[in-house]
């Protein structure tokens, strides 16, 4: 079969909206967390706009992939992800965290598309772990993803989840963390040390794969990667940077949960939409 | 009228320093969450006497047990969301089963959190920590009694929960009023029917006997800061003199306060009681009191259902 080749076009540009997305909808709501958002833009890009076998028009598809978001603070990522997949009108973005609203600050089943309401770090993985050896009872080929936070990594049912995967052989499923480096109240180097993250994740026998989570190539092809391998889950560590995109952002552990204003947003999404 | 606001979250962290400061015993454990609920200030204050374990709840209860079998008087503290929620069993065999000195506070408890939504909209902890034997259980109203019960709860030696709400609310207390632990507050004399309540309900249930008075209803209003033990001397007390109780909190109406006091007076002086409180359904995102308007956590649902007990009298 030939290779398919990567719309890196597509990818960038999708990326780009979904970025000003966040930054619009965070404006408007006055609060939610857009540090962990700009960091997993192209990790989500990658897997709704490529990797992901999944139809907008069918969320309860019973063969379609399956993306857990365990650090469900993230939730402007995702409902912006889908918006841009066709799952919910763009229009729809601006009622983030407003009352009556389906877009809650952390991602329920209102809205579809969205497989597990993340929130309390530490639960996805588990959940993920539930859906795919439902997978392997039902005998269905279907991929289940879940991404987590490195901060989320402290909570101890991570590690739980983390020595039940291999144990059931789970090669179909993919964890996936988001190595920014900072958490709520700062550096995770700090606040909780992690290193070595890949050597803890290897001991627990998972397959690891590094990246640079914002190169698309490097992502895609661990993923890719991730499918290939049998009788074992992989965990891909993707180094990203918090806040991304947005250089007063970048690295500051006060942007994990707090909105720029809306002046400032209008001027940011201009100049990155125009690039 | 001015009315002051004050918040509950900074009058604790001012609390905490003075502690630390009064009894080297004091240690504070946190759980990244120690910016927002400002446990940061006692950790720059005491770096020696601060702990923060990262996104670890359960290790958190874990490692306060050992702080007080060791003779520290550990206050741990993260968002009420996770804590009784993701520990439980640690607060339950860790710490109540052995009886330890360790004081829980937990922040932005119910659904004043706000925009967060339902995950992080705790209604059901004061439920939970009631149940647990030997807990003592404290809702303060304001800025200064959640002053004045911290530090009563420092100098109580035994397992105390301790729920603050996020939003600055107005000031009830002067400084000079006295709460103390275990003892209900009457904050307004009445006759026709007792309003009990806790937390940022206080304010409400104050706001509703004004309310009431202009109809021709005079409402006894009662600080049960304490939830457990229960003053149900004072809550008896309450319900012979006006026959009918309301009770109003920021919790599930299931086994809270509303609980609480229905279960005291069924046994010993039965009048009917009208709950207040949330109605057994989670939160949503929304304002704080975009919320307490849609969930009924409101002056005018304690004035409705009051009026209406006095009515079918
Ligand atoms: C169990 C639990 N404890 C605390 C919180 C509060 N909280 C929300 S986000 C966060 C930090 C998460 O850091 P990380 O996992 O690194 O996420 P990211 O950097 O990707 O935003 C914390 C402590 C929570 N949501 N759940
Ligand atoms: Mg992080």
């Amino acid at each position: 079969m030939e290779e398919q080749s990567i719309p890196i076009g597509m990818l960038l540009q999708k990326a780009a909206k979904i970025r000003a997305h966040i930054l619009e909808m965070v404006a408007e709501a006055k609060s939610g967390h857009p540090g962990g958002s700009l960091s997993a833009v192209e990790i989500l890009v990658s897997l709704f706009f490529y990797k992901m076998r999944h139809d907008p028009k069918r969320p309860d598809w019973p063969d379609r992939d399956r993306f857990v978001l365990s650090k469900g603070h993230a939730a402007p990522v995702l409902f912006s992800t889908l918006a841009e997949a066709g799952y919910l009108p763009t229009s729809e973005l601006k009622t983030l965290r407003k009352i009556n609203s389906r877009l809650q600050g952390h991602p329920d089943h209102r809205v579809p598309g969205v497989e597990f309401p993340g929130g309390s770090l530490g639960i996805g993985l588990s959940a993920a772990i539930g859906m795919a050896l439902a997978g392997k009872v039902d005998k269905k080929d279907y991929r289940v993803y879940a991404l987590l936070g490195d901060g989320e990594m402290d909570e101890g049912e991570t590690w739980e989840a983390a020595m039940a995967a291999p144990k059931f052989k789970l090669d179909n499923l993919t964890a996936i963390i988001d190595r920014n480096g900072i958490q709520q109240d700062g550096l995770t180097e700090q606040i909780m040390p992690m290193e070595p993250v890949g050597y803890k994740w290897k001991a627990f026998n998972w397959h690891v794969l590094e990246v640079d989570g914002f190169d698309f190539r490097q992502v895609i092809d661990a993923l890719e990667k991730a499918e290939n391998m049998r009788n074992r889950p992989t965990v891909i560590i993707a180094h990203t940077v918090k806040g991304k995109g947005v250089s007063f952002m970048e690295w500051d552990p006060a942007y994990h949960g707090k909105a720029p204003d809306k002046d400032t947003v209008r001027k940011l999404v201009k100049t990155m939409l125009e690039e | 009228m001015l009315v002051q606001l004050a918040s509950m979250r900074d009058a604790y962290a001012e609390v905490l320093l003075e502690l630390g400061e009064e009894d080297s015993r004091v240690v504070v454990v946190g759980a990244d969450t120690s910016v927002s609920i400002k446990t940061s200030l006692f950790g720059d204050r005491y770096p020696d006497r601060f702990f923060n374990v990262g996104i670890a709840e359960a290790n958190m209860m874990g490692i306060a047990a050992g702080l007080a079998l060791t003779g520290k008087i550990p206050f741990v503290t993260t968002y009420a969301a996770f804590v009784p929620g993701k520990c439980l069993d640690q607060i339950r065999n860790a710490i109540a089963y052995p009886n330890l000195n360790v004081k829980i506070v937990s922040s932005h408890g119910g659904l004043t959190v706000g925009p967060d939504g339902a995950s992080h909209q705790t209604i059901e902890d004061v439920a939970a920590m009631r149940a647990v034997p030997r807990m003592h259980v404290i809702v303060p109203a304001d800025a200064p009694s959640t002053r004045s019960l911290v530090a009563q709860a420092c100098r109580t030696l035994g397992p105390f929960y301790i729920r603050l709400s996020r939003p600055s609310v107005p000031t009830i207390y002067s400084a000079s009023k006295d709460v103390e632990i275990g003892k209900a507050k009457i904050l307004k004399e009445g006759s026709d029917v007792g309003i009990v309540a806790c937390g940022i309900m206080v304010n409400e249930a104050m706001e509703a006997a004004e309310a009431l008075s202009k109809i021709g209803v005079s409402a006894e209003i009662v600080d049960s800061h304490t939830v457990k033990p229960l003053d149900s001397e004072t809550i008896i007390r309450v319900a012979k003199k006006t026959g009918a109780l309301v009770t109003a909190e920021e919790q599930n109406i299931i086994g809270g306060l509303g609980g609480a006091v229905a279960e005291a007076v069924t046994e010993s002086y039965p009048v009917p009681v009208s709950r207040i409180g949330v109605r057994d359904t989670f939160g949503e995102s929304g304002e704080h009191k975009e919320l307490m308007a849609k969930y009924g956590l409101t002056s005018k649902e304690i004035t409705r259902a009051a009026k209406h007990l006095v009515d079918s009298r």
